[in-house]
């Protein structure tokens, strides 16, 4: 009986073991990441930035060059890097604190400018790394340590909605939202990802997926509960789609 | 080459573009606006890229992702704008990557005024954000040593990995002089480091463009590597100027337009027999403490004038050290200090130190 | 020879302008020279100066207090400079708009009509011009033809038509000086 390979390592992920928590759905949006630029791209087509927040090591894990950029800071690195490496493929991977709060102004203006680069937005409503803080994706009534009574529309304003707000733009190529919490929207994130880096490729300009992902330490839940409330809980305040195609 | 009559902020960009810069981010801010509008003309003339940015922020930060993959970039601001960039600085120097900042000044704190200033002396000359650093800070006195310490300043970044800064206050900016555009030539640095594109056949490292070091000990050790790059800078790259100093029995320690203010008056009191000298820094830092040692213990008396209300006057009593009185003038705000006032001081030290 | 000038008006009088001709004369006759403007609000169409330096040596202060010459085109500048002229200075003033005679007697004053004269030119651009010739009439710094220079310089090829009504201009205002 033959052996056959079924699975393996992507060449654009290191041989470095993830440090997020069990249950945490980074690491599946890694690989798929990882995933989809092996299947398109040579290592030395792409060049990455990782955030401030949970996947702040992610430049032990993408195997290709890297920065490392301040909080929100990412589309802005990624724009210095694309204006002088136009041909390279260049990505950023970035928290909801990072790109929904602190780094708005340089996410929407990279939107608008149609920089042509590739957002992953991993929205979990919640700051991991620095302990489980009220997001600026924090569902209503949803409880954090900044929240304790939990999340309140006249204390702490409303849910943003990221792909809505930036598909009125005009700058956007692809905006889409997709989900990890069971095996087909995986199936679609993937599907959404490899898009995002096929219109980079085809300088269509900017193109964002978020990702609706899981914190169940941070949220006080176990892996499984944590993927039943993305399903619920998460998908009823930001719904799945592609919000804008050009 | 022949000589120009040119403004201070567009000769500054102009210095810039013939040193390779090809990459300038940045935003609109009074007293320095002439340099992006020149460099939006300039820079897509010879295939570079200028891009004004949403913030300051912003703009530090597109410098970073150029800077690091290799490319000379650059981006100006004045005081209220340069605070807002201090964020990225400090990345830049802890991921060590060179570029070049210009400030030209203004009066602060806050929004101050638009008029020219030196009050930023101390956020420029101690880091500016927050960490252990230091950069090399360049203060022209003239709008050709602005040209000529522009051209340094991206030597400088690329020689030693460091983000360098221009501290021009905002006369030089504003002041239109003749300048003759040197010959430049760019030295050879080995940018291997930089992110490029990366495969594991490849000599270098895969390049990981980064200011973290989670562990204590390994930012102690990154630390230490930072501190002996410091250590060269002060050894290799002062710069000061010294006129009237051989038989000087006063001496004023001004930088930038306020040295050339100084001078004027010095000449004055020379002409009255009183026999002052000029201690410019032209870097402020490094600073030049044995300079100002040196001279401090052959003077009966230091006079630092500033467009502030005494910033680098610290150092010079640092550096002076006690071998004689140092006395402070200063005009604030905005306001520059006239060479009437500065003639008054040294007859005022004269009387009381002689 | 130092020659140290305030330059002042308000902003649109071109007074800016002038200062900037000066200067680049005197760089084009080998001198050194500084150009400092007053910035800020004031280019908005407020009150508008600047101060040259045209030197034998390396300048040193870049702003001028104790002036060679003050150039005034309107009342409040002549308010605000005139204690600046050195005695034995010269001071500028342009007499269409400023109907009060400078106060200083140990200094020599100049009244120039540039209005008028500008409107017999038919061009109200051009008072700048009335006046820069008178300055350079009555300082001895410089000819018409490096007037002319300096001009041609500033303007560029495409403003070439523009010559002959500036150079008429600065020919009038030398005339007054004489």
């Amino acid at each position: 009986m033959s052996k056959q390979t079924v699975y393996e390592r992507p060449s654009f992920l290191t041989d470095v073991p993830f440090h997020y928590c069990p249950g945490c759905t980074h690491g599946i949006v890694h690989r798929l990441v990882a995933e989809v630029l092996s299947e398109k791209f040579q290592q030395e087509d792409v060049i990455g930035v990782a955030p401030v927040g949970c996947a702040v090591f992610a430049y032990n894990y993408f195997n290709c060059d890297m920065f490392e950029a301040a909080h929100g800071r990412a589309p802005a690195v990624a724009t210095g890097i694309k204006r002088s490496l136009p041909e390279k493929i260049v990505f950023t991977y970035q928290g909801d604190g990072d790109l929904a709060s602190i780094g708005m102004a340089e996410t929407v203006h990279a939107a608008t400018r149609g920089e042509n680069i590739t957002i992953i937005f991993i929205n979990n409503g919640i700051y991991g790394m620095t302990g489980g803080q009220m997001a600026p994706t924090t569902l209503i009534g949803e409880k954090t340590t900044t929240s304790p009574y939990g999340r309140s529309k006249e204390v702490n304003g409303n849910p943003i909605h990221v792909c809505e707000m930036l598909a009125t733009l005009n700058g956007p190529s692809f905006i889409a939202r997709v989900s990890v919490h069971d095996v087909q929207n995986v199936r679609n994130a993937k599907r959404a990802i490899a898009k995002a880096f096929d219109n980079q490729a085809e300088k269509k300009g900017f193109s964002l997926i978020e990702v609706l992902s899981t914190c169940p330490t941070n949220w006080g839940k176990t892996p499984e509960e944590a993927l039943k409330f993305v399903a619920k809980d998460m998908v009823a305040e930001y719904p799945l789609g592609t919000f804008k195609e050009v | 080459m022949n000589r120009q009559m040119m403004k201070g902020n567009e000769a500054i960009a102009e210095a810039a573009v013939q040193a390779g810069c090809r990459y300038y981010f940045g935003y609109p801010i009074t007293p320095q606006s002439e340099i992006p509008e020149y460099m939006s003309r300039r820079l897509p003339e010879v295939g570079g890229v200028f891009l004004q940015a949403e913030s300051e922020i912003a703009a530090i930060n597109m410098v970073y992702g150029a800077a690091g993959t290799g490319a000379r970039a650059m981006t100006s601001s004045s005081s209220p704008g340069i605070s807002l960039k201090q964020e990225g600085i400090s990345y830049i120097a802890g991921s060590e990557l060179p570029c070049v900042i210009v400030n030209i000044v203004r009066g602060g704190p806050g929004l101050g005024s638009i008029q020219p200033a030196q009050s930023d002396y101390y956020q420029a000359t101690r880091g500016g954000g927050h960490g252990d650093y230091r950069l090399p800070v360049y203060a022209p006195a003239s709008v050709q040593e602005a040209v000529n310490l522009t051209q340094k300043a991206f030597d400088t970044a690329d020689k030693y990995r460091t983000p360098a800064m221009i501290l021009g206050d905002g006369i030089i900016g504003q002041m239109m002089e003749p300048v003759t555009m040197p010959e430049y030539v760019r030295p050879e640095v080995d940018k291997s480091w930089a992110a490029t594109g990366w495969n594991a056949s490849m000599k270098r490292d895969r390049a990981i463009i980064n200011s973290l070091f989670i562990e204590a000990d390994r930012l102690e050790v990154h630390l230490a590597k930072l501190e002996k790059k410091y250590r060269a800078i002060e050894q290799n790259e002062l710069m000061v100027e010294t006129q009237f100093l051989e038989d000087a029995e006063f001496a004023i320690v001004a930088y930038g337009t306020t040295a050339r203010i100084a001078l004027t008056a010095i000449r004055n009191a020379r002409a009255e027999g009183i026999k002052v000298g000029l201690i410019r820094p032209i870097t402020l830092w490094p600073f030049p403490t044995q300079t100002i040692s040196d001279a401090a213990k052959r003077v009966k008396g230091l006079l630092t004038v500033e467009m502030s209300l005494g910033q680098m006057v610290d150092d010079v009593r640092i550096a002076a050290n006690g071998a004689c009185p140092v006395k402070f003038y200063g005009r604030s705000g905005g306001v520059v200090p006239g060479v009437r006032e500065i003639y008054q001081q040294i007859v005022s030290m004269k009387e009381e130190l002689a | 020879m130092t020659l140290q000038m305030i330059f002042a008006g308000f902003g649109g009088q071109g007074v800016l302008l002038m200062g900037q001709l000066i200067a680049y004369a005197g760089m084009v006759t080998g001198k050194e020279v500084s150009w400092m403007p007053a910035y800020g609000p004031e280019m908005r169409g407020g009150a508008a100066n600047c101060s040259v330096v045209v030197s034998d040596e390396p300048v040193g202060s870049p702003k001028v207090e104790d002036a060679d010459v003050v150039v005034a085109m309107n009342r409040p500048s002549m308010a605000l400079f005139e204690k600046n002229v050195v005695p034995g200075g010269l001071l500028f003033y342009n007499s269409s708009l400023i109907d009060e005679k400078p106060s200083r007697e140990d200094i020599r004053v100049i009244p120039v009509p540039v209005n008028e004269i500008a409107q017999e030119l038919e061009s109200n651009k051009v008072g700048n011009m009335v006046m820069l010739g008178a300055v350079a009439q009555a300082t001895g710094s410089f000819s018409e033809e490096q007037l002319a220079d300096a001009l041609r310089h500033k303007l560029g090829p495409s403003k070439e038509k523009f010559m002959p009504k500036n150079m008429e201009a600065i020919r009038r205002g030398m005339e007054v000086a004489k």
